[in-house]
């Protein structure tokens, strides 16, 4: 990695002078640039009176991950689902190119299907069931493949619901807060998990999050959603696995928070 | 007779719940005791003749009248009749409240089309129809197996119906995340869904079956357990009547307990989970 660039370029995306800058990624380490998984342009929702996304414009390039951060009710989730086709009441320019795949923020495993057939369900492999095992045995729960989804438990659930997210080895992951029902120490496996399999499989990913440390720690870029815009976008090209007392990460993490309304008092 | 609308799997985490009884047979004697008594004390009272015989028989006249019904080829004979009839009505009772569910479920011009026709002819009330059944159908097997039939469908297509609207929207979108085809969203998603709901419309269209073949064998009927009942109230023969009763009553509880099986195979994800 060059060691002349700075690390972490933030930008406030307000202005169409900081705006323009963002148009051209400084990011030196991939050799070519790829061609984008997803292109938004202007995309507007409102429900009744509220205009909940107001004129969002983002990009995310093919194997990029991407964070999103917003406030609870900024829009995050409305934002997904246009992703993800299912909401046919937003307005603007949308292409997402490629297959999609999505993890829940409640797991959604549907519970009268075992956990394999679970993973399996809809896929279209030589060998669904194969391919199912092998995403289970991934994601750590190859012994439980038989079981029933209600038996399960939070971490085990979010854990088989990527795994049948993963297994559809899409373009595109849209990860809609899969770890906040998660305990810090399951978050953690899982954190290393999603890395370990995106870098194996090389998915564009779109992380919804509301923890600015996730988004740190994982991310590539870490959008935040503001008032139905895209209103900040910080690149982090830290190598990881990342340490969340990494002198920059602290730096960006007090800036995030910020742009998030929260302000620290004693920290620098 | 009718089975009540109750969550089986609640109940049975109720039953669950209690601490195990170290000796359950006691437990057993505890509840079979005063049945016993009563037994015991309508014997006595029919040996003493407090009891006339014209209006109940006695538990003994009652069992070797059973005996000898069950030798005699009478009681057998009588019951393929009635099975036979409940088992046609049944069959086409349920085919046509599910199917008429499925229509009106999976579809809003179906639904538009069947849910306010069958509302309609929900509000008539069953036993009422049997003389426009005899009118239309005569006195032979054909108005027994139509009651049997229609009062078998309301309680299944009400409850399929309903099963199948109530399946989670968030399902749905799953499916469409998975790119599953209709058919496979209806295999997958919807029926398996719809099913705990269907269960309990089951459980309601048996009870409902029994009672509409037990009012529909008292019309006419030249063979059967309704035949074997009337036949027998014109001699006074009041063991034979409850001898009747007693094989209705069996019928009752065994096809609700086989419904029941049905809800554990079937519901078996429900229930690990219940009895976790
Ligand atoms: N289907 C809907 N109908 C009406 N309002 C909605 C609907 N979906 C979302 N909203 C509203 O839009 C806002 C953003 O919701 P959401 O995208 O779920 O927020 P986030 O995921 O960032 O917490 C919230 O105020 C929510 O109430
Ligand atoms: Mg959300």
């Amino acid at each position: 990695m060059a060691t002349e660039l700075p690390v972490i370029v933030t930008s406030d995306l307000e202005t169409a002078t900081s705006g323009s800058e963002t148009a051209t990624p400084r990011d030196s380490s991939r050799a070519a640039i790829p061609e984008p998984t997803v292109r938004v342009n202007g995309l507007t929702r409102t429900f009744g009176e509220r205009r909940v996304l107001d004129g969002v414009d983002l990009e995310i390039r093919r194997g990029e991950f991407v964070a999103l951060l917003g406030r609870s009710g900024s829009g995050k989730s409305t934002l997904l689902r246009v992703l993800a086709g299912l909401d046919p009441g937003a307005k603007g320019e949308v292409e997402v190119e490629g297959t999609v795949a999505v993890a829940f923020q409640e797991p959604r495993l549907v519970p009268w299907k075992r956990i394999l057939a679970n993973v399996a369900l809809g896929l279209q492999a030589p060998d669904p069931r194969a391919a199912a095992l092998a995403a289970l045995e991934e994601v750590g729960l190859g012994e439980l493949h038989g079981a029933w989804p209600l038996t399960l438990s939070g971490g085990e659930a979010q854990r088989a619901s990527l795994a049948r997210a993963l297994v559809r080895e899409p373009d595109l992951l849209l990860l809609d807060e899969p770890f906040s029902a998660l305990d810090a120490l399951t978050r953690i496996t899982i954190h290393r998990l999603v890395l370990d399999l995106w870098g194996r499989h090389g998915p564009g990913i779109l992380l919804v999050t509301h923890d600015v440390d996730e988004a740190m720690l994982l991310a590539d870029r870490v959008l935040v959603l503001d008032r139905g815009v895209i209103a900040h976008e910080s690149r982090v090209d830290l190598p990881r696995p990342r340490h969340r007392d990494h002198r920059d990460l602290i730096a960006l993490r007090s800036t995030l928070l910020t742009r998030l309304g929260v302000t620290l008092e004693g920290t620098t | 007779m009718s089975a009540p609308v109750v969550d089986v799997g609640v109940r049975r985490r109720a039953v669950r719940a209690q601490p195990r009884v170290p000796r359950p047979f006691a437990a057993a004697w505890k509840r079979l005791l005063s049945p016993l008594v009563i037994v015991v004390l309508w014997q006595i009272a029919s040996s003493t003749g407090l009891l006339p015989e014209r209006l109940l028989a006695s538990p003994v006249k009652i069992v070797t009248t059973a005996t000898d019904l069950i030798q005699t080829g009478v009681l057998p004979e009588a019951i393929v009749v009635s099975l036979q009839r409940a088992a046609i009505g049944f069959t086409l009772g349920a085919l046509a409240g599910i199917g008429l569910a499925l229509i009106a479920g999976l579809s809003r011009v179906g639904e538009n089309t069947v849910d306010p026709l069958l509302q309609m002819l929900r509000a008539l009330p069953l036993f009422g129809l049997i003389p426009l059944f005899i009118l239309w159908f005569g006195i032979g097997e054909t108005p027994k197996v139509a009651l049997v039939a229609l009062g078998v469908v309301f309680p299944l297509y009400l409850n399929t119906f309903a099963g199948i609207r109530g399946v989670d929207g968030k399902l749905g979108e799953l499916a469409q995340v998975l790119r599953l085809r209709r058919s496979a969203m209806i295999a997958h998603i919807v029926l398996p869904g719809a099913l705990p709901q269907t269960l309990v419309g089951l459980r309601q269209s048996l009870g409902v079956a029994w009672l509409a073949l037990i009012v529909a064998e008292q019309i006419n009927a030249d063979a059967g357990l309704g035949y074997m009942i009337n036949d027998a109230r014109e001699f006074l023969r009041t063991d034979v009547i409850v001898v009747g009763l007693i094989v209705y009553a069996i019928f009752g509880l065994l096809t609700d307990s086989l419904v029941r099986l049905l809800e554990r195979r079937a519901l078996s994800w429900r229930q690990s989970f219940l009895s976790s």
